[in-house]
């Protein structure tokens, strides 16, 4: 995207509210929620400030240092790489900066102020500060940084923008300003001396400040990522990386002969630094470790060894039970209001092929996604919820050593349970994972979490075929049979995991540090947003994804008409009766018929095209004038030869469990195909997928079967 | 004061970092966080069948692997 707009980015650590400062900025709609690293990629928006000036705002993912760990944080690395050398470079960079958390927080900060770019110090959670009747001397804090400025805020509770936008506008109106860090390491004479080969080096390639110089070499040295990365993004030839590498480990060797540690060496000159400054400036607090927060104590309980796992299962099973038992009522009455429109438009509109088109094709297809949308809701409220207080940190802590066992770790946690509500972004959320293959095996496995696209599908199923009634009094079996069909997905994904891992090579060590964020109530305005924006994305799916194949559907099923008209048209002789005809016998030993083979193929688009399937074929084959339900339409389906109920439970059983398993969402293999840049993993993911749907639908089927199920 | 490995902490006890074992791989995304010689720690709780150990450190809350934790000296 190339403006000419003042550029204004955004840097800070992981959970410092990055993100809500974008939003409040933009004016945007990005995720924002209470998990350290959920945003993985840059995004960039326009903000209008207060004289009317507009500037774009670059969101960054958090990283608590220059140098690359993970895949979210060398996006970071790799970009202020490219500021020094003049490319893409802001007018200004926000660091966020946890108030609470100073400390560690300016270690980033201090590395941000070596780029040579004005620096605004966001000093954000002020409030969490406040409740706690703290106090940070942002002025004395301004002057020990040299930051253009700091600012106090509260993203959460608005305030502070008002006057960090009047930084920007000064910022950007401003000539000449001047730039520099008033804290600087001090690099003892005798590493200098080691580092001095490097530095020349890298003098010669590009002519910077003395300081600037030596830092650079010092994190050269320090970490192999950083010296990686250096020789990526400076194209340096095979003889400079060869000459620089021998550089590099002759400074090493002497280092260590010191009886220093190369490897921690620019932390712990930079942190001695910056804690000396702040002790000496009583910027912080002498004991903070011995502070018993709020979240400590809760913990207590929601961690506890025993109740802690406990209770985690307890919330899952009442998320997935509640979607079913609270999204009842609304469901009914959306699906009479999509009834009463179909009927309407049947006595409207005089018939004919357009009327045909509407009703059968659209109103039944769409309308057949959209009776779904409560339980959709429901459970992105409950998703939402569980990261926004900062639970999901938890749950990574609690089964961390469970998910080691299957070659996944802690972090896998969040972007499997978001894989409940969709696959893509908990492909997405994978890159916070530092481990190449464990974050494979979170990415191969995570298709198999059912999705809100299979919902509408075991909705449909269970509740035409699974009997309401109530088991042990308090449970329910349509509501246990839901909760099955995810437990189903789960228990295969972690199988599976297990399996994979002992074929992927291992590339880099598991790590696992993870930060737990203080507890918070979740903010209504973006818990409902949240969910509204998912809302919004289903209805705009099912109108437009939909409503294509719903269209598509309706003419391959209406078409070719019978030549003269004393013959009746038969939805079998259709293009798609045609067709579904011809995979019959592949998918026959499922007990699935041609209708539901029509399903499986339109369901490559999205899974839940199979509901809307089903409701235009049923539609077009019921040639009366009026409007059928589909839920009806499956129960009354006979089975020609047999006389008896085509659907029976058995095959409503059978179609859940290969739904469970079958790879079918086009958009999900792109992802991975981007994620993993390479045709092989999404290509293994379909092959394995399908085989286990097949395999395991034909053993319910036939099993089923044999022990006397119908 | 002797010297001990984070792991053999008790929940509610500090302590001050000393060192790193020299193949602690999480040594470089530790310091980067704060986490380094010299900085004073306390043992908030340990997970189960030796699951991550979570410390305080500074003023935030963080988890590290049991067998990370074995790498730590502190005293």
């Amino acid at each position: 995207m190339a403006t000419n707009l003042p550029l204004i980015a955004l840097l800070g650590n992981p959970n410092s509210g990055k993100t809500a400062i974008f939003n409040l900025l933009t004016g945007m709609n990005q995720k924002v929620s209470n998990y350290p690293g959920i945003t993985v990629e840059q995004r960039r928006g326009n903000a209008q400030l207060a004289d009317n000036s507009t500037v774009e705002i670059m969101d960054m993912p958090g990283t608590y240092s220059l140098t690359p760990e993970s895949l979210d944080e060398k996006i970071v690395a790799q970009q202020t790489l490219k500021w020094l050398n003049g490319t893409d470079r802001p007018a200004a960079i926000i660091s966020v900066v946890d108030a609470g958390n100073l400390s560690r927080n300016l270690f980033l900060t201090s590395q941000v102020m070596e780029l040579g770019i004005p620096v605004i110090i966001a000093l954000n959670m002020m409030d969490r500060l406040k409740r706690r009747n703290q106090e940070i001397d942002s002025v004395k804090l301004q002057k020990m940084l040299g930051a253009h400025a700091v600012i106090p805020m509260s993203a959460q509770e608005k305030w502070g923008i008002d006057e960090l936008q009047a930084e920007l506008t000064d910022v950007i109106t401003k000539e000449n300003i001047e730039v520099c860090s008033h804290i600087q390491m001090k690099i003892p004479e005798e590493i200098e001396k080691i580092i001095n080969p490097v530095s020349k080096f890298l003098h010669n390639k590009s002519d910077r400040d003395n300081y600037i110089t030596n830092v650079q070499a010092l994190r050269l040295i320090t970490r192999k990522s950083a010296f990686d990365l250096f020789c990526e993004c400076e194209n340096l030839n095979g003889a400079e990386i060869k000459s620089l590498t021998l550089l590099r480990d002759k400074a090493i060797h002497e280092i260590d002969e010191l009886g220093l540690n190369h490897r921690i060496l620019e932390a712990t000159l930079r942190f001695e630094m910056l804690d000396n400054t702040l002790k000496n400036l009583s910027l912080i607090n002498q004991n903070e470790i011995k502070h018993q927060s709020r979240s400590e104590r809760v913990d207590e309980i929601l961690t506890h060894k025993w109740l802690g796992p406990l209770i985690f299962l307890t919330l899952l099973y009442g998320i997935f039970q509640s979607i079913f038992i609270w999204a009842t009522i609304p469901m009914q009455y959306i699906d009479s209001g999509v009834g009463y429109l179909g009927n309407y438009c049947v006595q409207l509109f005089s018939p004919g092929i357009l009327r045909d088109l509407l009703v059968e094709g659209i109103i039944s297809g769409v309308g057949a996604i959209l009776i779904f949308l409560p339980q959709i809701l429901i459970l992105i409220f409950f998703m939402t919820i569980l990261e926004d207080t900062g639970y999901m940190a938890r749950v990574a802590f609690m089964m961390d050593k469970l998910m080691n066992k299957i070659g996944l770790q802690g972090k896998s946690v969040l972007p499997l349970m978001s894989g409940y509500a969709c696959a893509i972004p908990g492909i997405m959320a994978t890159r916070t994972i530092d481990s190449w293959k464990e974050r494979m095996i979170t990415i191969m496995v995570l298709p198999l979490m059912s999705c809100s696209a299979r919902l509408p599908v075991y909705a449909l199923m269970i509740g035409a075929f699974i009997p309401n009634k109530p088991i042990l009094g308090f449970l329910n079996l349509q509501g246990l049979t839901m909760v099955f069909m995810y437990f189903l997905g789960t228990v295969t994904a972690m199988i599976i995991a297990a399996i994979i891992s002992r074929f992927i090579e291992e590339k880099g060590k598991s790590s696992f540090v993870m930060e737990m964020p203080p507890y918070r109530m979740p903010l209504a305005v973006s818990l409902f947003r949240q969910v509204y924006m998912r809302g919004k994305l289903f209805v705009k799916n099912a109108g437009k994804i939909i409503m294509a194949i719903s269209i598509v559907l309706w003419l391959l099923a209406s078409f070719p008409r019978p030549e003269s008209n004393t013959t009746s048209f038969s939805i079998q002789n259709s293009y798609a009766g045609k067709i579904g005809h011809a995979i019959e016998p592949v998918i026959a030993p499922l007990g699935f018929d041609w209708k539901i083979g029509v399903g499986l193929i339109t369901s490559f688009a999205a899974r839940e095209v199979l509901v809307s399937t089903l409701a235009t074929l049923y539609n077009v084959e019921d040639e009366g004038d009026d409007f059928i339900g589909i839920t009806e339409a499956l129960k009354n389906e006979v089975n020609p030869s047999t006389g008896l109920p085509r659907y029976t439970p058995l095959v409503a059983l059978s179609i859940m469990v290969f739904y469970v398993y079958a790879a079918q969402c086009m958009a999900t293999f792109a992802i991975v195909k981007n994620e993993t840049n390479s045709w092989k993993w999404p290509l293994i993911m379909i092959a394995y997928m399908m085989g286990l749907a097949y395999i395991a639908s034909l053993m319910v089927y036939q099993g089923g079967q044999m022990l006397g199920f119908v | 004061m002797s010297i001990k490995q984070l792991h053999e902490l008790l929940p509610g006890e500090s302590a001050q970092i000393i060192s790193f074992h020299k193949d602690l791989t999480l040594q470089s995304r530790l310091v980067e966080m704060g986490i380094l010689p010299g900085v004073e720690i306390r043992l908030l709780k340990k997970g189960p069948f030796n699951g991550p150990i979570e410390i305080k450190v500074r003023s935030y809350e963080v988890a590290i692997r049991y067998k990370d934790a074995m790498k730590i000296n502190v005293s």
